[in-house]
């Protein structure tokens, strides 16, 4: 029988930093030690695992990578608690452990021949970043791709390389915003539920996938709605304290569906029928 | 399978054969009974009503190592359950072995979980019928359990006066019957319908019930209802109705280490009373006040337990009533449900 609980040792190939601060957020690229790992890993955008370190604990973060990107994955974690202050004393050289692929993941197989729209916020742009380069590695499958993006500052917004590479290239619509104004900000200035208003992306054949803060999520789902985007339409991503992450340990349901197992990606449609999703 | 007798006095030789088992019996512990390993047969106790804990951490224990390692090495050692051999618990009531039943279901969906499963395959459980309702607060019969429920059990036994009358319910149980051969003699002709009559007897005797047709249904649609305020607001958010119920089986891991660096990784019961089951590290907590944890802990008992494994996480053993020090009572909170508008 399959154990599980057992985690597989990743050895960090390069980390740097993502967004500055006490709760900075620092992305990992790792490779298994064992590469036999490798053999019977196989994970699809959405799906998470539980990272950590023996003796310290383990928490449940999203896979950042794409499948399509091989031989290493990413994880981008906020500094948050116990863990998560462990995880950023590392560097590369270093080793923690993974277990997983855990979760559901983003239906992409059925958004083939679809438009595609992702409006993130802060770190809740990690579960998106998959989805992202899955359809610019599969840029034949999809539709038009339109990216929206927001963080408090400029300097919060993650992944900001590819954002710009992503602009330069000009092949998707990529629109960016920041809470408050600075000074040379080229783009949005206000919170992502106001800019999606302004983007307006059609919901004609259009999937739009949201990550980010509960509120910012709140208020994006109503826009969305606003836009015309049907429950079905629409998917995301949710978060709860985790401790197995197979279903067994109780503490992430949200009604009778288990974070870890049944999620964590939800269509809109799935969530309005529980009461509890967004507490 | 064949009815068999097992006089009383023969109960001491039982034990002892049972001995070469890790057997497993309720024993005295301070003023209460718990289910416990026995060396002695003398320290089973089996004139008991039901016991406080109930037998459920033989099969998942209150903590367990899940794999060992030295701090700083990729070794993990994982847990080697079969280390802990073959156990039988012993003279276990008939709703703490359905509860069972019920939990296995959680334990091999999707994920089998190897340390759980494992024990379970390792032991077997031998019943002893409710020939008086043990406690004042049994509901069992309310959630299609019997006094003399057979769900979940591998032998049953039968206190008829003099003997006991020996069910063989499974393969385990006849097995288990082989092995007390020597112990055991004919059932007398009649028993069974003597034993069938003393169920119907028994079931008589059960004061409380509730009618659980549409609370699970019903549930899902009471969510802002104001009866979760109310039956909350007198818990302490102790945590004991969780902790000694036989079907509750949340849990939480944790990680120990020793000064010399030799760490375990570990699972320890959890309850969804507490404040801190849900608290995220960000601070939030979607179930932030008692009100949002009890509608939790009846909703995952009597409707997302059904909705997902097809029956309720509830065996009617009536523990959560009896020992909770506010005398919060569940069938009340239920009743509350079912008068719901």
């Amino acid at each position: 029988m399959k154990n599980p609980y057992i985690p597989h040792e990743v050895k960090i190939l390069d980390t740097w930093y993502e967004a500055p601060g006490d709760r900075c957020i620092k992305t990992f690229k790792v490779t298994f030690t064992d590469e036999k790992v490798w053999d019977t890993w196989s994970h699809l955008p959405g799906q998470c695992a539980m990272v950590g370190i023996p003796g310290v604990g383990e928490s449940m973060f999203c896979i950042s990578s794409s499948p399509t990107e091989k031989g290493y994955l990413r994880f981008s974690i906020m500094k948050a608690g116990k863990n998560t202050s462990a995880l950023h004393e590392l560097e590369a050289g270093d080793t923690f452990f993974v277990r997983g692929p855990l979760g559901n993941n983003f239906p992409l197989e059925d958004w083939k021949g679809k438009n595609v729209v992702t409006i993130g916020g802060g770190i809740g742009q990690a579960p998106l970043r998959p989805v992202i380069q899955w359809i610019r590695d599969n840029r034949g499958d999809y539709g038009e791709l339109q990216l929206i993006y927001g963080a408090r500052t400029s300097a919060d917004h993650c992944f900001k390389d590819e954002f710009k590479e992503i602009l330069e290239e000009g092949e998707c619509a990529c629109h960016l915003s920041i809470d408050v104004e600075e000074e040379e900000w080229p783009h949005f200035v206000g919170f992502v539920p106001q800019l999606l208003l302004e983007v307006a992306p059609s919901p004609e054949n259009t999937i739009a996938v949201t990550c980010g803060p509960p509120i910012m999520i709140k208020f994006v789902l109503q826009n969305l709605e606003k836009l015309g985007f049907t429950p079905d339409q629409v998917y995301t991503t949710l978060e709860n304290r985790m401790k197995c992450g197979i279903g067994k340990c109780g503490r992430c349901n949200v009604g009778h569906l288990y974070v870890c197992k049944d999620g964590p990606v939800f269509s809109y449609a799935q969530l309005k029928e529980i009461p509890e999703a967004f507490a | 399978m064949a009815l068999k007798k097992l006089s009383k006095e023969k109960m001491g030789e039982v034990l002892g054969e049972l001995s070469k088992f890790r057997l497993v019996a309720p024993a005295k512990s301070d003023e209460v009974v718990v289910f416990k390993q026995i060396g002695d047969p003398q320290e089973a106790f089996l004139d008991y009503g039901n016991s406080t804990v109930p037998p459920k951490k033989f099969a998942f224990p209150q903590t367990e190592t899940l794999f060992r390692f030295m701090v700083g090495s990729p070794e993990l050692k994982e847990k080697n359950v079969e280390e802990e051999g073959t156990t039988v618990i012993f003279g276990l009531r008939p709703c703490d072995a359905r509860a069972m039943a019920i939990v296995d279901k959680l334990f091999s969906w999707d994920f089998d979980d190897p340390y759980y499963l494992k024990r379970r395959e390792l032991t077997t459980l031998v019943g002893m019928a409710c020939v008086e309702p043990p406690s004042v607060n049994c509901f069992c019969t309310s959630l299609q359990g019997s006094p003399f429920g057979t769900e979940g059990l591998d032998m049953l036994l039968t206190d008829m006066g003099d003997y006991y009358l020996v069910q063989s319910l499974t393969e385990k149980g006849e097995k288990l019957a082989e092995t007390l051969s020597s112990q055991l003699e004919e059932a007398p002709a009649g028993d069974e319908k003597k034993a069938e009559e003393m169920a119907r007897e028994s079931e008589g005797r059960i004061r409380r019930s509730i009618s659980t047709a549409g609370i699970p249904e019903k549930l899902p649609g009471l969510w802002e209802n104001e009866l979760w305020k109310r039956v909350s607001a007198a818990c302490l958010g102790c945590g004991i109705c969780t902790f000694l119920c036989p079907t509750c089986h949340c849990f939480d891991i944790q990680d120990e280490v020793d000064e010399g660096g030799e760490g375990r990784r570990c699972r320890m019961w959890d309850s969804c009373m507490f404040e801190e089951y849900t608290l995220h590290a960000s601070g939030h907590n979607p179930r932030p006040t008692r009100r949002e944890r009890t509608r939790n802990r009846i909703n995952h008992k009597y409707s997302y337990y059904p909705n997902r494994f097809g029956v309720i996480a509830c065996v009617g053993c009536g523990r959560c009533i009896n020992l909770c020090p506010v005398n919060i009572d569940i069938l009340d909170i239920l009743d509350q449900v079912v008068d719901a508008q």
